[in-house]
């Protein structure tokens, strides 16, 4: 395989072939900050090429613009198969330019059929009348079977495997490439985004295989990971990117795995401006132990209070499934949980033992698990305490507000009216009330999944503040996050989480946005 | 008056926060005002027959088997499910009580308890089915009040049970107090009790975070599916209330007749739902639409328009309810 990629290499140099894709000049802008800053890129006909960053490298932002998700600030131009793209790019002009996408999700329909979710996109555009299945199923039969695949037509989504799912996604992005293909007599691109975190290091393989004779029928792959392992083997060239821009771009056989490394993270001095003060720490009395549940095998754990814990990781390695299994909102397998000096059995816990038993969690998701966006401010806020604010018999909306109001000024949230509707606060000030409304409780431990996520930068330094003070005062944290920024700034501890086992502390001065970086893509 | 001071009572009037305060108020009692223009309509084309003590007795006396059924129907829906299956559970609960009190010689008081009780359990059924095995309301609901319409046919031998004990007949509808029907007393003690749960005590505010965020609500330690299944046993017991009172006010358990107060009942909680406080089930706004649709359809009736009016009346209510309460949440939305 090696030997072969290598004399396709210089058949390539040899002859000059036009580009699958070219970007030319990218740029993009989020309210300041430059996601995408001068982004070029070309990808040609038969690679698999790399997309490799950090969170917040730009990565998918890039892949974004390509699905037609955002509008690119300035550009000079995209070209697909040689004809420049229109923008805004609209989806069903993607197909006709010859680019299909699996993003991670997939976006299969899990109760129906392999052949239904095959034909998908296809029905969605298609004007005939009539549907000849026994035709349909016998053309993916032969689909299947030209890549080697063994899934039935007929079977439901629902029972596949992980792998049998992917390779079912991608192979619905390679038929709409080959429709296209078959019409229009050009090369398709077919953009996989992350479709491997979730799968077992074996089933990687079968997945690596497929995407093998993709390009071997002539069509490229853009690969986006954070696997450098994966990314290592599969592809042809990676382009790295760092803070929008565009890091490098390589032949993969003429690198080595530190330096991509150094690539992906940067060699900048750590000027971690804000870190964590050391601190002296009482003896641990809160842990958790044999924590089995989802993708997380055996995590053990000792917290001190007063102590912030941060659970990091990339994606799919588990960590940020820790603070759900520990609250009993996700069900564990067995695990038990030692706080107050009583001891939880995971399996059996809910959330309302573990609030009562003086735990706490606040979700990454604040729209759907976090807070209820039609309720007023005072209604989301007041949610804990109603029974405690006011007596059994009557709320009293005075004592209530009034609780509320001083809340929201001591956690400065603004517009500071407690009747406003929830859903109308700013990302920042909603996390900020969402914070009010738990820490009011005093709980002893806080389980944060992801504190600053879709936060505004100065926000973002008040919750770090709130989340500090809050420690100080007594109560033991564990913050799920990959916001490297925000480990070093708030945690006395990282643990680098990695096929849902626990693969290397960080503590003290040990711990930086790029010693953390390095700890996940080395693992 | 000074200018100042005048410039000052003119951007206190007219400035847009006062405005917005204006708006807000106009939306919490727009469905008052509706009705009282509806009456002086009604009033002035018909004095005679319309704007009698008589009229409005029977008006408000009539509604009270609606009023409670509607108000049963909120309990569920704050909680974000539908019971399809109230307008059955009041037939059924109806026949229960005359088979006792008729044909087995029970004292009344202890049919009375026993009705409760059997639609108690028959809302637990509902809830049991909802939250156990994880189904869509509507379909359960559905299915279970068309169980109980079976059950109460063939318990009541499809026929209308009459007899019922006179001191129910009296204590709904033969006593009057100013002039009005005990039963419309009744239904208003019970919209006072849901109006004080659902705005002062803890377990309206679950009720209301259960509807609007089941996983909010989860996750903040309420335990969803009692409440739900709570929620299904209360609207099941107003619903035997409801049969109650229906059978005090015809003095007979007529197994079917019942099953059309459904649509009205909806109605009425949704097009509540977009006053006094919109946006929300609440109870005064639910007994009001009642008083509102009835008034209307007696005026018309009075006005010897065809009996096919309080279909199009009904049916139309729920409709513009609904479209009505999605441009106030359209508009909730926006914000955001």
């Amino acid at each position: 395989m090696e030997t072969q990629i290598i004399l396709e290499k210089k058949e390539k140099r040899g002859i000059t072939l036009d580009p699958v894709l070219q970007i030319e000049r990218l740029s993009k802008n989020f309210g300041g900050v430059q996601a995408l800053n001068d982004v070029s890129l070309s990808i040609y006909p038969g690679e698999v090429h790399g997309l490799l960053g950090q969170n917040g490298s730009g990565k998918s932002t890039l892949i974004k613009v390509l699905s037609g998700f955002h509008i690119p600030d300035s550009l000079n131009f995209i070209k697909i198969n040689g004809r420049q793209v229109n923008l805004p790019i609209n989806q069903a002009a993607l197909y006709e330019y010859g680019i299909s996408f699996v993003h991670q999700n997939l976006g299969l329909m899990e109760s129906l059929t392999v052949l239904e979710n095959l034909m998908l996109s296809n029905l969605a555009v298609s004007k005939t009348m009539f549907i000849d299945w026994q035709k349909e199923a016998q053309r993916a039969r032969s689909i299947f079977k030209r890549y080697d695949l063994n899934l039935d037509p007929l079977s439901a989504v629902s029972s596949l495997t992980p792998v049998e799912r992917a390779q079912l996604a991608i192979i619905r992005g390679l038929d709409q490439l080959r429709k296209m293909r078959d019409e229009h007599s050009c090369n398709g691109l077919l953009v996989l985004d992350e479709p491997t975190p979730f799968l077992p290091a074996h089933d990687v393989q079968s997945l690596f295989k497929l995407i093998r004779e993709i390009v071997t029928d002539g069509a490229s792959v853009v690969f986006v990971s954070h696997d450098i392992d994966e990314v290592l083997e599969i592809t042809k060239r990676v382009t790295v990117l760092r803070d929008g821009k565009v890091s490098k771009t390589f032949e993969t056989t003429e690198i080595s795995k530190a330096e991509i490394i150094r690539l992906i993270v940067g060699q900048h001095v750590d000027l971690d401006a804000m870190r964590a003060p050391t601190k002296i720490l009482p003896p641990p009395s809160i842990s958790l132990s044999k924590l089995t549940g989802g993708s997380v095998k055996d995590f053990n754990i000792e917290i001190a209070p007063g102590e912030i814990v941060g659970l990091t990781g990339l994606i799919g390695s588990g960590y940020d499934e820790i603070p759900y299994l520990a609250y009993g909102a996700s069900s564990a397998i067995t695990g038990t949980l030692l706080l107050n000096g009583k001891s939880y059995q995971l399996r059996h816990l809910s959330p309302s033992n573990a609030l009562v038993g003086g735990c706490v969690l606040i979700p990454g998701d604040r729209l759907t698990s976090g807070a209820i966006s039609t309720l007023s401010v005072v209604e989301n806020i007041s949610q804990p305490v109603l029974s405690l604010v006011s007596s059994s018999w009557a709320l009293s909306r005075s004592t209530l507000t009034r609780n509320s109001e001083k809340l929201i000024r001591k956690f400065n949230v603004l517009p500071s009216d407690p009747e406003l509707l929830f859903g109308s606060l700013s990302g920042g000030n909603q996390q900020k009330a969402l914070l009010a409304k738990w820490f009011q409780t005093s709980p002893r431990l806080i389980l944060l999944d992801e504190p600053t996520q879709g936060v505004d930068v100065g926000a973002r330094a008040q919750v770090f503040s709130e989340i500090t003070q809050v420690a100080d005062a007594g109560a033991a944290i564990l913050c799920a996050s990959s916001d490297y920024e925000q480990l070093t700034a708030i945690c006395h501890r990282v643990l680098i989480f990695s096929k849902g086992k626990v693969v290397a502390h960080l503590t003290g001065d040990k711990i930086s946005k790029s010693s953390i970086a390095q700890a996940c893509y080395i693992s | 008056m000074t200018k100042s001071r005048r410039n000052m009572l003119f951007n206190k009037l007219f400035s847009p926060s006062s405005r917005a305060i204006f708006v807000d108020w106009f939306e919490r009692s727009a469905l008052v005002l509706v009705w009282i223009i509806t009456i002086a309509i009604f009033g002035a084309l018909r004095p005679e027959t319309f704007l009698t003590w008589s009229n409005f007795s029977i008006i408000l006396g009539s509604q009270s088997v609606i009023v409670v059924l509607a108000l049963g129907l909120i309990i569920p829906l704050t909680a974000g499910d539908y019971d399809l299956s109230i307008a059955s559970g009041l037939t059924f609960a109806g026949t229960v009580l005359a088979v006792l009190n008729v044909n087995n010689g029970w004292p009344i008081g202890m049919a009375v308890v026993a009705t409760l009780v059997v639609g108690i359990l028959m809302g637990a059924v509902n809830g049991f089915l909802v939250v156990y095995f994880r189904i869509n309301s509507l379909i359960v609901t559905m299915g279970v009040g068309t169980f109980a319409h079976g059950l109460t046919l063939w318990l009541g031998n499809q026929m209308t049970i009459s007899g019922i004990s006179d001191s129910l007949v009296e204590a709904v509808i033969v006593h009057r107090l100013f002039g009005v029907p005990l039963g419309f007393y009744y239904a208003l003690i019970l919209c006072t009790i849901i109006w004080y749960v659902f705005s002062y005590t803890a377990l309206g505010r679950r009720l209301l975070y259960v509807g609007r965020g089941r996983e909010v609500a989860r996750l903040s330690g309420i335990n969803v599916d009692r409440i739900r299944v709570g929620a299904f046993m209360s609207s099941g017991l107003m619903g035997a209330i409801a049969g109650i009172l229906y059978v005090g006010t015809t003095g007979a358990a007529d197994p079917s007749s019942g099953m059309t107060f459904l649509l009205p009942a909806f109605a009425a909680a949704f097009l509540g739902a977009t006053s006094i406080l919109p946006g929300r089930f609440n109870p005064w706004g639910t007994t009001i639409s009642v008083y509102f649709l009835v008034t209307g359809i007696t005026g018309l009736s009075i006005m010897s328009v065809s009996t096919f009016v309080q279909d199009l009346f009904y049916g139309g209510a729920l409709v513009i309810a609904v479209v009505l309460s999605q441009i106030v949440r359209g508009r909730e939305e926006r914000l955001t």
